[in-house]
């Protein structure tokens, strides 16, 4: 069915429509105010002096010339600002600017505000910087040898910065009992966001002692703790505006230290401050991909149905910690949410290396272990003979599932999913049926709708909505959600206008403002729409009742007889009975004073109960099923991909237009990932980045991009606002493996490392027409020690979501 | 990273031009040094034309010089003294925007709306030339132009209902581009 027939069926009269975005016509017109095209007048221009080296020892910094450079109103060093910060709790290990330490190329080390760029950037060169170069850690390789010295002296071993073993039930029972067990060694390259807008930030500190900060941020309440943590005010004195985004991905979800730098000096020179980072700066920003090395072993039967799995993840995680520890588990925890897994061991690894930090990018952390484990379930398909589609439709997990590590799944309309890629792109007459040189592949995934937990512990709301409502019917939603492009500002006032009876465009929509907005905690993990949403309900039934005695006690008509819809209230009985929703709202007003409604959402518990299990579950889950059309030029190796059709339970389309263009833009990012996207550096051990520009660092324009067919499948999740789930992160996870799955259908060989450059194909094709194995990817998986695995009970096994309690002559390895 | 500019000498530094804007004649003083994206945005005041790399290579910052595409990173605000300059805030007549406008907000081709002051301009210079591009052509066209949302397609839908508009046809969008496909 296509999307919005349920809200038909339920006679919405906004939800399922495809209205414009609130925000798109000031989007097309130039007018919309993105970060650095605000000014102020008085303003000053901030640029940064980064670390031209990878790892080193600041010996002294000489800044006396920079100072007295004519224009130079400020410089800033990691003195003024010691406070460290971190997106999360556990790896608060960055400084604004460094100290006494750089850690990568383009480490921040002074900050100067001049009265205009140029006088900014010229007076960096003035800046005289003594290091003393300390040994770089490249790779994954180095640090695990390499224990001293250490970039940050907190973590587990040497250069390890986290390690985690989880088993649930009992992997080694479920091999034994598999028809057959296979390994597979695979690496996922690291990527970045590439988001047009570069990071933008301008500060303000006026005389009344408040700041203002309106900066490109995906995750402005977050910003605004980190703030107050790092500048000593308190928060009542900050306000975070956040500006919208020229696309976010994940890449704008940390506190970053051209953020904290340009407020400090605003509050030392009184005047407002502004910083734009060139694009080579986003580069180094990052924040993005993790590279994961990936070993999967799975125990399986003849019929395809999966017996265990164990699964082991190295992460590289650049510099700092960032969300890193987030993205550690994201790389094995949602593993078991498609394909049955009775039995799973679960085994992480992130190395600190001297590079730019990863973090989260759109799908944080599973896209990797997903192509992982579909690459293979193609190779277990071959192995028992069957059609790698009709197989996960098979083994798929049914809804109202919980998995073997305690993740709750809800609706989950997998199957339907799978059905529509494989009758629409006809599978069954393609696979393994194209002439050499072009194939088909199938992969599937499922993701989070939000989080259950927020990043720093505490027991308040996960999202917030205020309305005001006043005599003129005008109605206007409060919300700190950000809008980066994904439509959230509309789903607001969508969402509203329907409980309310009103035109979504009659409606003001104020978001991103920590003064004006109640707290939403950001624009990460697909948690927007359901959140915010089921807040945006609370609020406008609340708003819906004050109408409704207002109405009902001057129409004497009783309140459960009113209906609330085209911009009127009336009796449901007798529709001529009403008024308009104006008067509605001037009878409240009134009735009782000013108008004002409040709604809150959080999610609910899950039933994980042992350390670890707060990441991972989530109030709704979608899944998605793709199936790509490839070619592949056996000459060139040069892959291409003509098609991509994809399935995606979505619950409920609030608009079909916008989850069709999230889709899509998942689709074209998974596609980047796939075939040529790669955040890498040069191998002399400088660590400088081998393409910090957008002709360099490979993404597809027009000429690459696929065709997209897309489904919207409907599963009306209880938890969802009018029944809705994500669509901006999903949808990307299973286009890489289904790409991969193809080239092995078009020319017989497995290229086990994202992205597939042609360079790769061919020397699979080369050591396949030398009798060797038609392969390209890493064959050996390091190892370092371990910590002793916390076992839980699986809820197959009677488990009740704790961890079993480890007698110490019991324990396993 | 720019050049280290000589130190004024008493005299005054900045270059005085006329040029057309969006229709206007207009006179503007700005350091010689400047780009034209910057003489745009700080000068004149017209933030609607964007900037993702400066350098060029992504298409952010197109804007029509005597109705042609040009990258207005890569042009000296000096190049345009006495020629027409069109800005996307110049698209728009009054208070109705261009059918390209229309539908780009229609069918969500904008969705953080970053790049899509230099795709609109890009795409009208398209129309002009070819009345009903075909979907290689825009590809074509706008192969120089960035997006990181929409993965482009809605974009073309956009460009081609647009197309359809101006030439006259009854322009309606495609139901699978709106709701999928059944």
């Amino acid at each position: 069915m296509a999307g919005s027939n349920g809200a038909k069926r339920r006679g919405l009269k906004v939800i399922g429509k495809p209205f414009h975005k609130v925000d798109a016509k000031v989007k097309v017109t130039g007018e919309l105010k993105f970060a650095d095209d605000l000014m102020l007048p008085r303003m000053l221009h901030t640029r940064l002096l980064r670390s031209t080296v990878p790892h080193a020892r600041i010996v002294k910094i000489d800044t006396s010339k920079a100072e007295a450079y004519p224009g130079v109103k400020a410089v800033l060093l990691g003195k003024d600002l010691p406070t460290t910060y971190g997106a999360l709790p556990v790896s608060e290990d960055e400084h604004a600017l460094a100290i006494d330490r750089v850690r990568m190329v383009g480490d921040p080390v002074a900050a100067i505000a001049a009265v205009d760029e140029d006088v900014a950037t010229e007076a960096l060169d003035l800046i005289e910087v003594e290091y003393e170069l300390l040994q770089t850690i490249t790779s994954i390789q180095d640090a695990y040898a390499i224990t001293e010295p250490r970039i940050h002296e907190y973590g587990e071993l040497g250069n390890i910065h986290r390690r985690q073993v989880y088993e649930f039930g009992n992997v080694e029972a479920g091999f034994a009992d598999a028809d057959f067990v296979r390994e597979d060694i695979t690496f996922y390259e690291g990527s970045t966001h590439l988001a047009l807008e570069q990071h933008a930030s301008l500060a303000q500190f006026s005389h009344d002692g408040k700041l203002t900060l309106w900066t490109s941020t995906q995750d402005m309440h977050y910003l605004h703790r980190h703030l107050a943590k790092v500048l000593g005010l308190p928060g009542s004195h900050i306000r975070v505006i956040a500006t919208p985004n020229g696309g976010g991905f994940g890449g704008k979800c940390d506190p970053f230290n051209h953020e904290i730098v340009v407020s400090k000096l605003a509050m030392i020179t009184g005047r407002p401050v502004k910083i734009c980072l060139t694009r080579e700066e986003v580069f180094y920003a990052h924040r993005g991909r993790h590279p994961v090395l990936m070993s999967t072993k799975t125990g399986f039967k003849k019929d395809g149905s999966i017996t265990a799995m164990h699964h082991r993840t190295i992460l590289d995680g650049g510099a700092y910690g960032g969300h890193g520890v987030a993205s550690t588990f994201y790389t094995g925890i949602l593993q078991t949410t498609t394909h049955n897994v009775p039995h799973y061991k679960f085994e992480a690894v992130r190395v600190f290396t001297n590079k730019a930090p990863c973090g989260p990018k759109r799908g944080h952390g599973t896209p990797q272990p997903r192509w992982a484990q579909e690459i293979q379930l193609d190779r277990i398909a071959e192995q028992v003979g069957l059609d790698p589609a009709e197989m996960r439709k098979q083994h798929a997990i049914p809804p109202n599932s919980i998995t073997a590590n305690w993740i709750r799944i809800g609706t989950l309309a997998l199957g339907e999913c799978i059905d529509k890629v494989v009758k629409g792109s006809g599978w069954k007459e393609k696979f393994r049926k194209l002439p050499y040189g072009k194939g088909v592949g199938i992969a599937c995934s499922a993701y989070m709708t939000g989080t259950q937990t927020p990043i720093y512990y505490n027991k308040m709301p996960h999202s917030g909505v205020q309305l005001k409502l006043d005599r003129s019917g005008g109605v206007c939603v409060y919300c700190g959600s950000v809008e980066i492009g994904q439509g959230s500002d509309s789903i607001l006032a969508y969402i509203v206008a329907e409980v309310l009876g009103i035109h979504p465009f009659d409606i003001r929509v104020v978001t991103g403002d920590t003064d004006l907005t109640p707290v939403d905690l950001g624009s990460y993990s697909s948690r927007v729409t359901l959140m915010t949403g089921n807040a945006a309900i609370q609020a406008a039934e609340r708003a819906r009742e004050i109408l409704r005695q207002a109405v009902s006690e001057k129409l004497d008509v009783p309140g459960s007889r009113l209906s609330f819809a085209d911009r009127r209230v009336f009796d449901t009985e007798n529709p001529e009975k009403g008024m308009s929703f104006v008067e509605a709202v001037w009878l409240a007003e009134e009735k009782f004073g000013t108008l004002g409604t409040t709604g809150s959402y959080k999610p609910p518990a899950a039933p994980g109960k042992y350390k670890g299990s707060t990441i991972g579950p989530s109030p709704a889950f979608t899944c998605t099923a793709s199936v790509a059309e490839v070619e592949v030029n056996p000459e060139t190796g040069i892959v291409t991909v003509p098609r991509v059709w994809i399935a995606h339970d979505i619950g409920q389309a609030i608009n079909p237009l916008l989850v069709v263009g999230q889709i899509e833009g998942c689709v074209y990012m998974g596609l980047g990932e796939a075939l040529m996207e790669e955040m890498t550096y040069r191998g002399n051990r400088n660590m400088v980045h081998k393409f910090p520009s957008f002709l360099e660092y490979k993404s597809p324009t027009t000429l690459e991009m696929c065709d997209v067919v897309t489904y919207l499948v409907e599963s009306q999740d209880p938890n969802g606002p009018f029944g809705a789930k994500e669509a901006g992160q999903g949808p990307q996870l299973p286009v890489p493996p289904a790409i991969a799955n193809a080239v092995y259908d078009a020319v017989g060989v497995r290229i086990d490392e994202i992205p597939i450059t042609p360079d790769k194909v061919m020397k699979a094709l080369r050591a396949k027409a030398k009798g060797k194995e038609g392969r390209y990817g890493p064959t050996v998986f390091p190892t370092c020690e371990m910590p002793e695995a916390i076992v839980v009970k699986t809820p197959f096994e009677g488990g009740d979501g704790k961890a079993v309690e480890r007698e110490p002559a019991l324990s396993r390895k | 990273m720019k050049q280290t500019r000589k130190k004024g000498n008493g005299r005054l530094q900045k270059a005085h031009i006329r040029l057309q804007v969006n229709g206007e004649q207009v006179e503007v003083a700005f350091a010689p040094h400047k780009t034209l994206l910057e003489v745009l945005r700080e000068d004149l005041g017209l933030t609607g034309t964007k900037h993702g790399c400066e350098l060029g290579e992504c298409g952010c910052c197109a804007v029509l010089v005597d109705g042609k595409p040009v990258l207005s990173c890569l042009a000296l605000g000096l190049a345009v003294e006495g020629h027409e300059v069109t800005t996307v805030e110049g698209m728009a007549q009054g208070t109705e925007l261009h059918p390209l406008q229309q539908t780009f907000a229609e069918l969500g081709a904008a969705q953080c709306g970053y790049c899509t002051p230099g795709i609109l301009l890009t795409a009208k210079v398209l129309i002009e030339k070819v009345p009903r591009p075909s979907r290689d052509e825009i590809k074509e066209a706008l192969a120089g132009n960035l997006c990181r949302c929409t993965g482009y397609i809605k974009i073309y839908e956009a460009v081609e209902l647009a197309a359809a508009r101006m030439a006259g046809e009854p322009g309606e969008p495609a139901k699978e581009s709106i709701y999928g496909w059944e």
